[in-house]
Order: structure tokens, then sequence, then C-alpha cells
């Protein structure tokens, strides 16, 4: 499988400063691909357009050929976002969140270091690094292809960072799935990625 | 010697929070908390994201919510930093940074919102000397927070704290979501205040970026501080002290990426005696009662087997 | 014994109290329904006395009886107008919200024009338009209590629709329909039932008014609008009870509710955990 953004262009609707203008890449699902560009390069939207959450205005996204935005359903690109505090609802139990998942395997809740009993908290009553883990099992569930992560262990501590990324890196290689990194932590993207895209030159 | 600007020695918050909707029951957030700054020092404290760190800047400013319950001693300048004390020296003495942009006001120009509101000759003498210092031109202060870039307007912040001359400078979490450039340069602006002579206080999750400006680094582990370093002992391990300092030393990236088991504990499930205990290789029965926290090669750690 | 109480639990009682309370005046008033018409010469104009607590009216009936029946019959009614008129906020402010610009822009322009014409002006057309009596009244209530509730739901589903939780779950399959109901209704909930609430002492005090003068309920009934309107006439000649009974018994019914209301929003808000 391939992930394709093919002469993409975006811009802000708000206050119409491009984001993307005419750009091209391809991601293999063998690939681990880190992204690196300074702040307010629109990695974030660049990250959200390849999972689907928005659409380019010019250009296409293609997943194995067909446009991403087309795949109804369970989307096989999935994103984890930067802030896992925002990525779940307050009001469900953990396990309801992961039962959101694409029935998502008992072993990589435990590869996580996810606890039995973690599963009836609340997310308030879970640290950050905790709820992220949730967020990663959530996003690998059964049909995932592609995994897009934004920014996931900024505001993680170093043990838990690197605890995330070991398993990360394993269940990748395992299941073929396409990585896509974005961090502004160079040694961690050499750490991780098998290749790099600079979105500034 | 100089009196320490801050001193903190077991600082401990708790809160009361309601629990299964009806029950209430006490969170002990702090356990034991000790730092020290220095005039002409900056410090940070190292802890994880959700740890509860960020109630130490909470502490010292006395805006501690009303739920709250505060033990332990703080003195400012060699006397008890009470509530009243607090409430005379916020805003002059000691400063706190706000973390996002949002705080300025977007209807006031610049040079009015850093002067707030005085326009007497020393303090516009003042602020022309911090722009200077700042990198900031003149016709700045005519202009309006809208109108600069972000970078500028973090520069701007600085300044507001600037201008009450403060002997302590309280930053927490300053340099969230920002890539690394420009977090650097937001620590360095910090590291300025402590060159210039006030004592600042940065509390941060960034190990990292923490090692670039700061003297001295407390790490901060489940309620406690277990250890207090200064940044040229991360260089190499084995200048390190505690066995949680070690185990993030060795998870960092370029020094093998390695990690341990588990995860800090809930405040709800404490182990008893030394929180890293449950993590720990070394631990021991004796490490299940209180720790003291012992001076060893210039720093400090809470293990009773560190050397 | 409050002392030994903590906050959440004393909320929980003030809530319980003012709901009994409502519900035993509901309750009370539906079983007198005849005694508050039975008329008795023999017993006319008698002031507040042991046997009759709120005295009786130029045609001897008891005062006690028919203000019990009156505040029923008003809570009764604003129950049902208020519980139409939030359904109808809840579902006009999920649509403008989910349903594209142009529903949005009409419902938006209904809720401005309502809100922009007093209310009781309004609530008086529509009822008499459907004929007055309890239906018109019910009606008129109902339809024009909804716009501040509807834009406020609206306002909030917006933001809802935003909030990367809600797009993750779209991204991972769930349909529209399972995220309405496992994730924004259960955040709205709270307002809503809020909302609700305090509907009801706007639903009552606009009754009472539109009865009072003249516009809503017929003369036979003994709602609290028609009782204080009658008693008008016999207040110069010194019958204070007639009026002041059943007009605190509506003020009390209406703080009653207000209470409930802001219990239940203290209760449902999860902000108040850590009090």
């Amino acid at each position: 499988m391939k992930l394709e953004l093919k002469n993409v262009s975006y811009q802000y609707k708000k206050d119409g400063r491009k984001i993307l203008d005419n750009f091209s890449m391809t991601v293999e699902d063998s690939q681990r691909v880190g992204l690196i560009a300074p702040s307010g390069y629109g990695k974030t939207t660049l990250c959200k357009l390849l999972s689907g959450y928005l659409t380019p205005d010019q250009g296409e996204i293609l997943l194995d050929g067909r446009p991403v935005s087309s795949y109804k359903g369970y989307c096989p690109v999935q994103m984890v976002w930067q802030q896992p505090e925002l990525a779940v609802n307050p009001r469900l139990r953990m396990k309801e969140v992961i039962r959101e998942g694409d029935e998502v395997e008992e072993r990589i809740l435990v590869e996580l270091g996810i606890e039995e009993d973690w599963m009836n908290r609340f997310p308030a009553e879970l640290s950050g690094g905790e709820l992220q883990r949730f967020c990663l099992a959530r996003a690998l569930g059964r049909r995932t292809k592609f995994l897009l992560a934004d920014e996931i262990s900024t505001m993680l501590d170093l043990i838990t960072q690197s605890q995330i990324w070991n398993f990360l890196l394993r269940e990748v290689t395992e299941r073929k799935i396409g990585l896509i990194a974005v961090s502004h932590n160079q040694p961690l993207l050499e750490k991780v990625c098998s290749s790099e895209i600079r979105l500034d030159g | 010697m100089e009196e320490p600007v801050l001193k903190i020695e077991h600082l401990n918050i708790s809160f009361l929070q309601y629990t299964n909707g009806m029950r209430q029951s006490q969170l002990d957030v702090i356990r034991d908390l000790d730092v020290e700054v220095n005039a002409g020092e900056m410090v940070a404290v190292v802890g994880s994201s959700g740890s509860g760190k960020s109630l130490l800047a909470h502490a010292v400013l006395g805006i501690l919510p009303y739920n709250a319950a505060r033990g332990g001693r703080m003195t400012y300048r060699g006397s008890e930093l009470t509530q009243e004390r607090i409430e005379k020296l916020r805003g002059s003495e000691i400063v706190m940074v706000p973390q996002s942009l949002s705080y300025l006001d977007p209807l006031v120009k610049i040079g009015k919102q850093i002067r707030k509101g005085r326009n007497d000759q020393k303090t516009v003498e003042k602020l022309k000397n911090i722009f200077r210092r700042y990198d900031l031109k003149e016709e700045v202060e005519d202009l309006y927070p809208f109108e600069l870039s972000g970078g500028m307007n973090r520069r701007i912040l600085i300044s507001t704290a600037l201008i009450e001359e403060p002997k302590l400078v309280i930053a927490d979490e300053p340099t969230p979501g920002l890539d690394l450039k420009v977090a650097k340069r937001a620590m360095g602006h910090f590291r300025e205040l402590a060159d210039l002579g006030a004592g600042v206080l940065v509390i941060t999750h960034d190990l990292e970026l923490a090692l670039e400006t700061a003297d001295r680094v407390v790490v901060f582990y489940a309620g406690c501080t277990v250890e207090e370093a200064a940044s040229k002992d991360f260089i190499r391990e084995e200048t390190l002290r505690h066995p949680y300092t070690k185990a993030l030393w060795r998870a960092l990236p370029q020094h093998g990426f390695q990690f341990i088991e588990g995860v800090q504990p809930y405040v709800k499930e404490m182990p008893e005696g030394c929180p890293f205990s449950p993590r720990c290789g070394m631990c021991t029965q004796e490490c299940r009662s209180d720790i003291p926290y012992r001076s060893l090669r210039g720093g400090r750690v809470r293990c009773l087997y560190a050397t | 014994m409050m002392r030994h109480l903590n906050g959440r639990q004393r909320v929980l009682l003030g809530l319980i109290v003012s709901a009994v309370i409502l519900l035993t005046v509901c309750i009370g008033g539906a079983f007198c329904g005849d005694a508050a018409r039975v008329t008795d010469f023999s017993r006319k104009n008698l002031e507040p006395c042991l046997r009759y607590p709120f005295g009786t009216d130029w045609l001897g009936r008891d005062m006690l009886v028919r203000t019990l029946k009156g505040i029923s019959l008003s809570v009764l009614l604003g129950m049902a107008a208020a519980a139409v008129s939030a359904f109808i906020a809840l579902a006009l402010g999920i649509a403008a919200a989910t349903l594209g610009k142009t529903v949005d822009a009409v419902i938006s322009f209904v809720i401005d024009l309502l809100m922009g014409i007093p209310h009781i002006l309004l609530l008086i057309l529509i009822s008499v338009a459907l004929g007055k009596g309890f239906r018109g009244v019910a009606w008129g209530v109902a339809l024009t209590h909804w716009p501040s509730l509807a834009r406020l739901i609206r306002a909030e589903v917006m933001q809802l629709k935003e909030s990367p939780y809600i797009q993750i779950a779209g991204k991972l399959g769930k349909s529209r329909w399972y995220i309405a109901g496992k994730h924004m209704l259960p955040h709205l909930m709270p307002q809503f039932l809020t909302g609700l609430v305090l509907l009801f002492p706007h639903a009552i005090l606009h009754e009472s008014s539109v009865t009072f003068l003249g516009f809503g309920l017929s003369s036979e009934q003994p709602a609290i609008g028609i009782i204080l309107s009658e008693s008008m006439k016999y207040l110069v000649t010194g019958k204070w009870w007639l009026a002041l009974f059943p007009g605190t018994a509506l003020v009390l019914v209406v703080v009653l509710f207000y209470v409930a209301g802001e219990n239940l929003r203290k209760l449902t808000d999860p902000g108040s955990v850590h009090k």
C-alpha cells in the first residue's frame, strides 16, 4: 500500500495563509518517515490532510490510488494528536474509549503498559502519558494501514517517550504499517525514522 | 553567605475532592518538595506533565485553589513567606511570566501596557533600557500586540515582568508547543534575567531544554523532589545520583533510548516510602520507609543507596 | 446535621427537598379538585384562622384549597410547556449546528426574531389565536420560551463538532447517529436539564400574568392568575389575605424551581468535582 500526495495546495480559510503549494510526496507502508519543518509550516495541517480531516484546495491525496476522503467508515490512515487530553471524551471511561477503535487487540494494550485498573477510570484520572497510550492503542486497530504521529511525545517525560516509541517501532514493523512522524526532536527522529522529509527546503 | 531568594522546605499540597459521586477524599498531590533559588541563579523544576508541579508556582504566588491545603515552609529572603506577605510582594518583587501570549491586552498599546499606566521619567527610562536589551525598537511602544510577531510578543511579556525589577521570577511551562528554536530563545530570555541578578524558577516537563540554560535542575517525581543536580552533572550518567534521574538519562534518544517498565504511581495509590521503589532495580525492604533528602556530591538526593 | 454533610450532599438535599415540596403541592392540588369550587355563604369573608389558614373569599370558598389547586394547575401547565419548549430548543439547536448553513441561517433568524419580540405580547397573541383556555396558554408558553435555550445548545454543538475526540470518532468509522448519541447528547444533557428546570418558573409566571390580564385560563378555573385578578376588587376593602397567600405561594414555587435548577446544575457540572 502507499499513501501519495499529488500537487497538493492548501490555504487557511481564516487568514488565507498558504500552507502547502503544489506539494507532492509518497510514503510506502514499509517506510517510517520523519517530517521536519519550523513551526508555522503546517505540519499539523499536513497530517490532517493526509488522514482526511481536511480536504486540499487543489491536488489529491490517494491511498492505494483512491482518494483518502472517499473511504467511508473506518479510515485506514489514523492520526494520533499532540494533546491526548483533547482526543478523548472526558465523559467516557477508558474502556469505552478503546472500544471505539477497530477491534484493538488485547496484546497491544498490554505491550503499551496499560493496566487493567485504568480501563475503569475517566480521562481526568490519568496523566497525559497514560492517556496518550490509550490514544495510540485506539489508533492501532485492525484495519489501520498508516499511522500519523503528530508530536505525540512532546508533552511527555523521557521515559514514557522512550516506552511509547520503542513499542511503536516494533508494532509498525511487524504489521507493516506505514509511519509518518512529526517532531522537533532531531535525535528522536533519527532513532525512529528510516527517512526524512523537510518541508522548508 | 547571602540568604537564598526563595527557599522551600517539605512543601506539601493536598486537595479535597469528590469521588464516586458523594464521598470526599483527600489527594496528596505534592508530598515533599524542596527547592532553593539564589540570586542570579536559574533553577528548573522538571517533572512529567500532570504530576502537579504547576502547583508549586501557584503556592509561591499564593493562588492555590480554595480547596487546597498547604504545609511545609516557604521563606523569601530569609523570612517566612506568608499569604499576607505574598500578596504584598506579588507583582512587584515576585513576578510570574505567563505562558500564553493571550495574557497581553489586545486593546492597549505595548508601551502603556508594560509601564502599567505610569508615565514618570524613571519608568520611561527603564522601559527604554529593557527594550534595548531585548532588541526591541522604540517605535514598538506605540504599537498594539497584534502588530507584532509571536517572538516579539514573548519578549514583551517578559518586559512586563522586568519593569518591576523583580527579585524572583517564576515561569510555569514557558514553552508549550513551541518549536525548538523559539523555545530555546524563550529560555534564553530567562537566563538573561538571572544574569541580571534575579532568582529564576522555571517549571517545565522538558528536561533537555532545562539543561541548556538552567544552573541547577530539581527532578520531581510522583509528588517528591528526588534529586537536585547541577546541569553539568547530566553530561554523564555516572555523575547523576537518583536511579530515576539515571533512567531519564538513558531514555534520551541520543543516550540509548532505553526505557524502564511501569508508570508514575497514581496519587491515590502511592507506595510507602520511596515513590520510585516499584520501578527500581536497587529497591530493598528499607526503601518502604521514609527516605531522607540528603546532600551528596554537591547536590541532593532522596535515595538510600545513591553514591 | 448539616455540619456532617459535604457540599455536594447538601446540594443534593436541597434538590430533593424542593422536588418533594413541589410534588406534594401538585398531588395535593389534584386531589382537592372540587373542594376549590365549593361555595358556602355561611363562612364568607373569613380572616385567616385555624380552620381556614388562608381565609375564605366573598363566596365562602376555602382559599387554602383554591391556592393549592391553582398552584398545581400552574405547575402542571408549566411543566408541559417547559418540556415542549426544551425539546423544541434541543431539536432546533442541534439541527442548526449540524444541518448546514442554510438551515442554520433560517433557525438563527427565527431565534433572533422571537427574542426581539416581548414574550408576553407573543404569548397573548398565540393564546388568543388558539382560543385561550388551558390549550391556548400552554401552547403560547411552549412556543415562546425555547429561543434562548436553543441558541445555547446550538453554540455548544458547534463547539463540540470541532473538538478532536468527535472528529476522531468520525475517522474511526462511527456514524453520525452514534456520535450524536454517545458523544454529544451526554455532553448536552446537563445544560438541557438545567435549562428545562429553569424554564418552569418563567412558564409559570407568564401563564399567571397572561391569565391575570384575562387572555388565558377561563374564570371558572381556580388558576393563580384568576385568583389574583379577582381578589384585586376586594383588596381595597381590606381583605388582604385574598391576594397575599396565593401571591406568596406563587413566588415560593418559582423560587423552589429556581433552587432545584441551580442545584441540578451544580451536581452535573463536571468542574464541581473539586469542591
